[in-house]
């Protein structure tokens, strides 16, 4: 059998299959566990007075029936009681997967919980872990993988489970399109791609005037082709699509424009405008060429459509008023990307969203250390791409903003003015 | 906790089993049934509709409605009204209420009635929106529905207590030349070990005979004082003792025991038989698996020693341990809640002599057990009735 994932030519007479969805349905209470797992973690309801753990999702505790449950990070680590391979279905999207295994799993923290059964792992009974994953209806799911694994660690052969793969979109065997190769992110998110076994890497590169450092290193990579693309322009952007649009796997969207200074110290509105016509604007434009291609795609064989990353900023959360207009642009880019998402779910392609504290470049200048190097975020894209996360705060300054905003965003909205 | 004190049912009875032939698929609804049960009950005692002042009522498939709207669907007035969403337990329970209703003064006859339709999509409708938890951590897992969540069961139970596949397939196939006695069965071929063992895989390790088969149709029985019995002349059967348990062992990792477990005492000390006066067992029989639990948990055996019991017993009509006498759900149907009344029905025939063609010899004193609604993991329902025909 060849490796799962591994690209075929497509049998041109047989008709692409229509992207499906497993069961969407979800009571407002068991959504805090897919607000976790678009982070990646696995959380679970705690009793703030008596500390029994809960599953599934509840509005009181079980055990002494106080209501103050708090979402709190669980290891997983638990023991596979029983498993089963189902052979049928009574739902269309696993009719299509079957056979799918399955596990019944003791928590160490105490519940038993139904998951998906990655494939390494041995018959019942053993030790496993439970992580929370999207599924393809962007619900949390549980998946039990063997004890001792990370998900972003496994080897090819492991992180390849059928099961798996439909939560993640791991770059091996994708075709990726990266709408910027000039700046020091994209080459590094590039290289960063060519690394991780991606099929084909579109890098766009817009001024073609212009040839700036690490250009030509890129275009040295086997896997890499350089393509025509200015997200400004929408004729570029109509014409790239139609060009490749059936064909990219995942689009990551890392053109952006970024000038210091809040409003008072830059008169004028043309920074401003650049921001918008890159950050927001380009973002729309290549929705609206690439998004119904992608959405078409999104159960075309074992390699489809799986993902729309965008490189935004934490500073979408709150604005930062040492970059004002460039924070402004990024939180509206940051709207549009939920509604694109919204819109990519039907297909089951994943929207995930990346929000870096400063990066090392030259806009960053003035900003203290720690600023991530554009090679530390670029692994950090991959690595959230094979975890299957939804939102991606990588680096301290970007995890110590989510806290803070998560905390309260009126408390983040003052400090951040004071730290002017 | 102290155990209450329980009332006995001396002078009540239950009487009049009905059965509405079952049928794979239907395109009525399940007022359509509920109606032709209601009917019969109604010919079958000779009783007036208006004579009828309760009901109560076990169905998956009448929404938007509930009981309330079946009184005038069907043009009843009534003194006394209960709605049973209990599954498999709902007979057990359905009983259990009806005795009290009748006992009290409350109701003078009262109609224990589950029915269900099965349209060729119904039964794949109802999984997603089972239950809370059935939604949100058990169907999105591969929706397999109840053949998933006993497939971890039986799966655990085989590795647990060394079951063969072999002792369940014996069980399915001692059900099996039951029904063949039934007339209503659905299934009217013989199984043969074989066929059992080499069957289409649905969840390992369940295959298809270890799955009873959705299908529409009801059961329905009555439930009156002895002297209203004897006046209109109708056979009857005395009820010793019942006992109703729910979400009984939430601490056990996984299901291996039921709540017959805590009153399986008191049951037969109440009813004043042991287990060698039982003469059948009724079980509710959705997955082989779940009848190897009652078997234990009801006394006959050990905890873990059902697949010795089942390979030490021939488990059909006229051999040791008669179970599941009409063939029980997996030969001759599911019909939804109906299904929870099954076994009730036919052990009412059976010890009042109206089992005709599945009629154990001799038999007095049958137990029916109910187990009912995977609400998550497990089956959070469980109940049983001894009940008794004249000396």
């Amino acid at each position: 059998m060849s490796e799962p994932g591994r690209r075929k030519r497509k049998n041109p007479i047989l008709r692409t299959r229509v992207p499906l969805l497993p069961p969407s349905g979800r009571s407002r209470i068991a959504l805090g566990l897919t607000a976790a797992a678009a982070l990646g973690r696995f959380e679970l309801q705690v009793c703030a007075a008596c500390g029994t753990v809960q599953y599934p999702p509840r509005e009181a505790c079980h055990e002494c029936l106080c209501f103050d449950l708090r979402w709190q990070p669980q290891s997983g680590a638990g023991e596979l009681i029983s498993a089963t391979v189902l052979h049928h279905s009574h739902d269309l999207y696993f009719r299509d997967r079957l056979p799918w295994r399955l596990g019944m799993v003791r928590l160490d923290c105490g519940p038993t919980v139904i998951t998906h059964l990655h494939s390494g792992v041995r018959p019942a009974p053993c030790r496993v872990r439970v992580v929370a994953r999207l599924d393809k209806a962007g619900q949390a799911a549980l998946v039990s993988i063997p004890d001792g694994y990370n998900i972003s660690e496994m080897a090819a052969d492991m992180v390849n489970d059928t099961q798996l793969r439909e939560m993640t979109c791991d770059p091996r065997h994708r075709r990726i399109l990266l709408t910027d190769g000039k700046t020091l992110l994209g080459q590094a998110l590039a290289a960063a791609l060519v690394s991780a076994g991606a099929d084909i890497v579109w890098v766009g590169f817009a001024e073609p005037w212009k040839r700036p450092p690490g250009l030509e290193e890129l275009e040295k990579l086997e896997s890499v082709t350089l393509v025509p693309l200015d997200v400004t322009n929408s004729d570029s952007v109509k014409s790239l699509g139609a060009e490749l649009g059936a064909q990219v796997d995942i689009l990551i969207n890392n053109a952006e424009a970024h000038r210091p200074y809040g409003i008072a110290a830059r008169p004028g509105l043309d920074a401003a405008r650049l921001e918008m016509d890159v950050n927001y604007l380009g973002l729309l434009r290549l929705a609206q060429e690439f998004g119904p291609a992608m959405r078409s795609r999104g159960a075309d064989g074992q390699a489809s459509a799986t993902a729309w990353v965008n490189l935004l900023s934490v500073f979408a959360l709150a604005n930062f008023p040492a970059h004002g207009t460039y924070s402004a642009s990024k939180a509206a880019a940051y709207s549009l990307a939920q509604c694109l998402r919204a819109e990519m779910q039907p297909a089951g392609v994943r929207v995930l969203n990346v929000f870096p504290g400063p990066i090392d470049d030259e806009w960053n200048q003035e900003l203290p250390p720690p600023k991530l190097t554009a090679k530390t975020l670029a692994q950090a894209v991959v690595t959230g791409l094979r975890d299957g996360v939804e939102d991606l705060f990588p680096g301290e300054v970007a995890q110590e903003w989510l806290a803070r905003w998560r905390g309260d965003p009126k408390v983040l909205e003052r400090e951040l003015a004071m730290s002017r | 906790m102290t155990r209450p004190r329980q009332v006995g049912y001396d002078d009540l009875v239950v009487t009049t089993p009905v059965t509405i032939p079952y049928v794979r698929h239907s395109i009525r609804g399940a007022h359509w049934f509920v109606a032709h049960a209601l009917r019969a009950l109604l010919e079958g005692s000779s009783l007036h509709k208006s004579d009828l002042d309760g009901l109560c009522l076990s169905s998956f498939t009448l929404a938007p409605d509930t009981a309330v709207g079946l009184t005038q669907h069907l043009g009843l007035s009534l003194r006394w009204l209960d709605h049973i969403p209990m599954g498999g337990a709902a007979a057990i329970v359905a009983l259990r209420r009806a005795l009290r209703a009748v006992g009290s003064g409350d109701a003078a006859v009262v109609a224990c009635l589950g029915a269900d339709t099965n349209h060729v999509d119904t039964f794949r409708a109802t999984l997603g929106s089972f239950s809370q938890f059935a939604r949100d951590a058990v169907y999105p897992y591969g929706s397999g529905g109840p053949n998933a969540s006993f497939a971890f069961l039986t799966a655990y139970y085989m590795r647990a207590f060394g079951a063969r596949r072999e002792d369940f397939g014996k069980l399915c196939i001692a059900q099996r030349e039951n029904a063949l006695r039934f007339p209503r069965a659905l299934f009217k071929k013989p199984l043969t070990m074989e066929e059992y063992l080499n069957a289409r895989l649905i969840a390992e390790p369940l295959r298809l005979f270890d799955c009873v088969m959705p299908c529409a149709g009801a059961e329905a029985f009555l439930v009156m004082s002895r002297t209203r019995a004897q006046d209109l002349g109708l056979p009857f059967a005395s009820v010793l003792a019942t006992l109703e348990r729910h979400n009984s062992f939430p601490e056990d990792p996984i299901q291996t025991r039921g709540g017959w477990v805590l009153d399986r005492g008191e049951l037969f000390a109440r009813a004043g038989v042991t287990h060698r006066d039982i003469d059948f067992l009724q079980t509710y029989d959705d997955y082989p698996v779940i009848s190897a639990m009652q078997i234990e948990d009801l006394g006959f055996c050990g905890k873990g020693e059902g697949p010795e019991f089942i390979r030490e017993h021939s488990l059909t009509i006229d051999g040791t341990f008669p179970v599941n006498t009409s063939g029980g759900q997996l030969s001759v149907g599911q019909a939804g809640a109906a299904g929870g009344y099954l076994g009730m029905t036919e052990a009412i025939r059976q010890v009042t002599g109206r089992a005709q063609g599945t009629a154990v010899p001799h038999a007095r004193v049958g137990l029916v057990s109910g187990f009912g609604m995977i609400n998550y993991d497990r089956g959070l329902c469980c109940g049983a009735a001894i009940v008794a025909g004249p000396r």
